[in-house]
């Protein structure tokens, strides 16, 4: 038990000692992979027969299989078929920060960097203030990607744009060339990029590097396995929502709704749209809230409460 | 004939021949402060970019500042040289090598400063193998080592003669590498009618694409900025501004440098008032246009007042309120008075404007560079307090003053190489005047 336990602190991901061949459905498209159980995740009960490459079949629980990382070659193709969204529900956000968190988690980013940010919004002086969880936008017509000298940032066919870091050289005009800042720079070797002992994969954003940039990359390691990305299924409010345009359907792990029904009736928008850089990402507006925008400040840390002190609205209700 | 062209050599002998105590201190203070900045950069490369006050936010700091700044001080010779010699102006000869030498040098620190600010110095080479035509960066590459290039023939179309000239001039107490050095670089020249029509033709050749190659590198440089969709950078300005604001610092550093060769090495009689009133002439023409395209690219922005726009000027007007005047207002009014006013135009009064506008100018790329990193379109939230405001570090500092002297280091040693008159130019010139006058 206790060495079991070593295991688990060396590695994080405890392999069976023979692959498997993951069963059909659970790497859609992706025909025959060779797939691991990560014994460390928490089973949701959910099993799914697979062939192990002895030729025995074994039923695993959904959340523990793990398909390896896809090469960086492979990481420039997108997934066939997909086109990805995100919906992001701003009644619901209470800045929880969860989504932050295992985003960091997921990521091994240390807590110095964030892909996923959670703004304090006020549009002026008389509207409303609300929260407003920002991840990489995705473009449709992505600046960072024009703008870099080496093709180190990429945009898929399924609609994810990438960042390579084995090709970045870090002269971050795709940072400046982002109007959302978006993306994060690699400032020194942080430890927590040690954290990951598998091969480097542009889908993981991870291991991380010095002095390269990352950014929100949409989790194509976890779609490929059928799950949706870190922050949306932490979120205990259900604020975001992750699925596919062609398939018209998005669900936060809970709920699913048809894609177009929902922008349509909760009268879905982009943000900046004037910009032009037609972003992946739709908010629906803050209407209907579920908590008033003070309720986000409860249980921070103080060092998370500093982060908002120059916002307008706390400016206002300074006592 | 021949002991005529070469008398004004005999002046300049002495500052070829040998360096003076205090000139060895000067070289030794150069060399310390480039030491402090080795320092300097050895600490960014083993702890990361981490020691420099750069962050998410402001990922561009000092360093792109001095980028553009040295990038600016190049014009000095490439405009400035190249235009007065291809309007054959009579004046132009004692101060266009200086000119010259300004923008070689500028030219070979500046790019140094863009690879300060990048994060994978070890793959730099992929700017060539995965190059992407698409990007700004890659027509900055392009276009900055087409300039080296221009620049570098150019220099040396000008110095030809003289490399004739010091090879010749056989009683030159040099070592014996420095002559063959001479001799070799001289080209077989010795002036016959042939080879004065072909240097002189190449050379108004070259001094014609300098000045072309030079307005592209300059709009390039601004185009990094003016690509992209931040407030205070996407503005169509932006090209001739660069432009503008590069001629404008580069002829104040030229005023500077003729200030400092003048009286180090007594070149009272070939740089004279004259030369610091035409200079400075310039200087005012270029200071009205900065003036003039400064106002219009704030006055657009403050007019319309949309948010993000408004914002960068409360911005500029609260946390950089002194920069923003020092460079905006005295910049642009202090030639106009010092220059434009006739009894105001002495040699020192011309050379202590040029300070302040070579100090505003640099003040002008910092206002433009990083206000509007503070104040992108997504507020700076949700981020470590400390990094809301960008204040360089000891690090950039350092570096920043290596950088300053590395470019004395070597206009130092380029005068030990070649007198920073040119000597063959001077006797025709002379000739020239006495039969017009």
């Amino acid at each position: 038990m206790e060495e079991e336990q070593n295991v688990n602190k060396n590695s994080r991901r405890q392999f069976l000692k023979q692959g498997l061949i993951a069963g059909a459905g659970v790497a859609a498209g992706a025909g025959l992979l060779t797939a691991f159980v990560d014994k460390s995740i928490a089973e949701t009960g959910e099993k799914v027969k697979v062939l192990t490459t002895n030729g025995e079949i074994m039923e695993v629980d959904k959340a523990q299989l793990v398909l390896p990382r896809v090469t960086r070659e492979e990481s420039h193709k997108g997934i066939p078929g997909r086109k990805f969204v995100m919906v992001i529900d701003l009644g619901k956000c209470k800045n929880a920060r969860k989504c932050v968190e295992a985003c960091q988690r997921g990521h091994h980013m240390p807590k110095s960097q964030e892909f996923m940010k959670v703004y304090l919004l006020q549009d002026s002086e008389k509207t409303s203030p609300y929260w407003f969880p920002k991840p990489c936008f995705h473009c449709d017509n992505p600046l960072c990607v024009s703008v870099c000298p080496v093709g180190a940032t990429f945009k898929r066919s399924d609609g994810i744009v990438l960042i390579d870091n084995e090709r970045c050289i870090g002269c971050k005009f795709c940072m400046t060339g982002c109007p959302y800042s978006t993306r994060v720079f690699a400032w020194k070797h942080y430890k927590e990029f040690d954290e990951d002992k598998e091969p480097y994969s542009p889908e993981a954003s991870s291991p991380g590097k010095e002095g390269t940039v990352s950014k929100c990359d949409f989790c194509p390691d976890l779609i490929r396995v059928g799950k949706i990305p870190y922050c949306a299924s932490a979120c205990p409010m259900g604020v975001i929502y992750f699925g596919d345009v062609d398939e018209d359907t998005v669900t936060n792990g809970v709920e699913t709704y048809q894609f177009s029904e929902l922008i349509r009736d909760r009268a879905g928008y982009r943000y900046l749209e004037v910009l032009g850089t037609r972003p992946c990402v739709y908010y629906l507006p803050p209407v209907d809230r579920q908590f008033p925008v003070d309720r986000g400040f409860n249980d921070l840390a103080p060092e998370i409460k500093d982060r908002y002190k120059e916002t307008p609205y706390v400016q206002k209700n300074k006592p | 004939m021949e002991n005529e062209q070469r008398s004004p050599l005999r002046e300049f002998a002495p500052q070829l021949e040998r360096t003076s105590i205090q000139g060895y201190a000067w070289i030794v203070f150069l060399l310390g402060v480039i030491g402090v900045g080795f320092y300097a950069f050895l600490t960014q490369v083993i702890d990361g970019h981490e020691v420099t006050g750069m962050r998410d936010n402001v990922v561009w700091g000092v360093y792109i500042v001095n980028f553009i700044f040295f990038m600016g001080v190049s014009y000095a010779g490439a405009l400035i040289s190249g235009t007065l010699h291809l309007f054959h102006t009579a004046w132009r000869k004692p101060i266009i090598r200086m000119a010259e030498l300004i923008t070689i040098i500028a030219l070979l620190i500046g790019p140094c400063f863009i690879l300060l600010c990048i994060g994978r110095l070890d793959k730099l080479y992929y700017l060539v193998i995965f190059g992407r035509i698409q990007s700004p960066i890659t027509w900055d590459v392009i276009a900055i080592s087409t300039d080296i290039f221009g620049c570098l023939i150019f220099l040396y179309l000008t110095m030809l003669r003289d490399l004739a000239a010091l090879r010749d001039y056989e009683i030159l107490q040099l070592p014996k590498w420095r002559k063959k050095l001479y001799k070799v670089l001289a080209l077989g020249y010795t002036g016959t009618p042939e080879q004065q029509f072909r240097l002189n033709r190449a050379t108004n050749i070259m001094a014609a694409m300098v000045i072309s190659i030079a307005i592209i590198v300059y709009s390039v440089l601004a185009w990094i900025f003016s690509v992209t969709l931040q407030p205070g950078w996407h503005s169509t300005i932006f090209g001739p501004y660069f432009v503008i604001a590069a001629v404008y610092s580069g002829s104040a550093v030229l005023i500077i440098a003729m200030w400092i060769f003048r009286k180090v090495y007594h070149l009272e009689n070939y740089i004279t008032q004259k030369h610091f009133v035409a200079v400075g002439i310039i200087m005012l023409v270029l200071a009205a246009f900065f003036g003039y395209f400064t106002f219009s690219d704030y006055l657009t922005k403050w007019y319309g007042s949309e948010k993000n726009d408004e914002l960068l000027i409360q911005l500029l007007f609260k946390e950089f309120y002194w920069p923003f005047i020092i460079s905006n207002y005295i910049g642009v009014l202090l030639p106009l008075l010092v220059v434009g006013i006739a009894k105001f135009r002495t040699i020192t009064n011309i050379t202590l404007t040029a300070i302040v506008v070579v100090i505003a100018l640099w003040l002008n790329r910092y206002l433009i560079v990083v206000p509007t990193l503070q104040s992108p379109y997504l507020p700076i939230q949700d981020s470590r307090p400390e990094w809301f405001h960008y204040s360089a570090t000891w690090v950039e500092w350092s570096l920043t003053a290596a950088g300053v002297a590395i470019f004395c280091l070597l206009f130092t040693i380029a005068s030990k190489f070649i007198p920073v008159v040119p000597v063959s130019g001077l006797v025709e010139e002379t000739k020239k005047e006495d039969v017009l006058i």
